[in-house]
């Protein structure tokens, strides 16, 4: 699944990133960082409802190539220019998250548990 | 190959929390050292990062780089660490609502330290502050 296939699962808004062909591997689902800096995945994807500079921040140690804000959540311009600088795409949907979990997962993108 | 960094890391805004440990991987992703092995100290230093932002009032980092690992010094001037073996447990926490609203807070902040290091030490004092030395090896 590429971030362009989930930007259209999602009905999402490209809010920046052009690396749309990226494959995606494995997602999380966490409005709680510390969550999320718990399990590596490899080139995955962030869903998540919370909206501040420490969420770029996770996603960027984490290597993860892609952040969905779902419930609509949009990003402020400090977040958009960081995400940039590290290559990011960042997606925004109106889904909610168990929704937008649901879709993806349905559509083959797991957890990235082997 | 031996490289030190120094980083104040300031409490006064939270939205910068993590811009050394950004730097450091920065630097290292630069020096050419392995993804895995820039991932773990990226992910430990920041979980210690944020931690001296929400319990210590903000610290220093020192970070020592050398061929065949990376160590991390955090210290700081804050209250220091009651319970260590409370501490260390996942799902443990002391942080306020306020930082549990943004993000933190879940009790994952030391075992993911732990988790991501090959050596971990805690220093710590009631009332005087804490030294994490964290130490990757490559």
């Amino acid at each position: 699944m590429t971030i362009a296939d989930i930007a259209n699962i999602l009905n999402a808004t490209v809010v920046c990133g052009d690396n749309l062909d990226t494959e995606v591997l494995g997602a999380c689902g966490s409005d709680m960082m510390s969550d999320v800096l718990a399990y590596v995945k490899e080139q995955a994807v962030l869903l998540t409802g919370l909206v501040n500079m420490q969420v770029i921040r996770t996603a960027e140690m984490m290597d993860m190539v892609c952040i969905v804000f779902v419930r609509g959540k949009t990003p402020s311009d400090e977040m958009i220019d960081l995400a940039k600088e590290r290559g990011m795409v960042l997606l925004s949907t109106e889904l909610r998250m168990f929704t937008a979990c649901g879709l993806l997962y349905s559509h083959g993108l797991t957890g990235g548990e082997q | 190959m031996n490289i030190q960094l120094h980083y104040t890391v300031s409490a006064d805004d939270f939205t910068r929390a993590g811009e050394a440990s950004g730097a450091v991987k920065a630097k290292l992703k630069q020096l050419g050292f392995r993804p895995d092995v820039i991932r773990k100290v990226a992910i430990a230093m920041y979980e210690g990062e944020i931690n001296m932002v929400i319990h210590a009032g903000g610290g220093v980092a020192d970070v020592d780089i050398e061929a065949d690992r990376v160590v991390v010094v955090l210290t700081d001037q804050g209250p220091g660490i009651p319970d260590i073996e409370k501490a260390m447990q996942e799902g443990y926490s002391t942080a306020s609502e306020t930082v549990r609203n943004l993000g933190f807070g879940a009790g994952m902040g030391l075992p993911n330290i732990k988790k991501y290091t090959d050596d971990l030490i805690i220093d710590t004092e009631i009332g005087k502050g804490t030294r994490i030395t964290m130490t990757v090896l490559v």
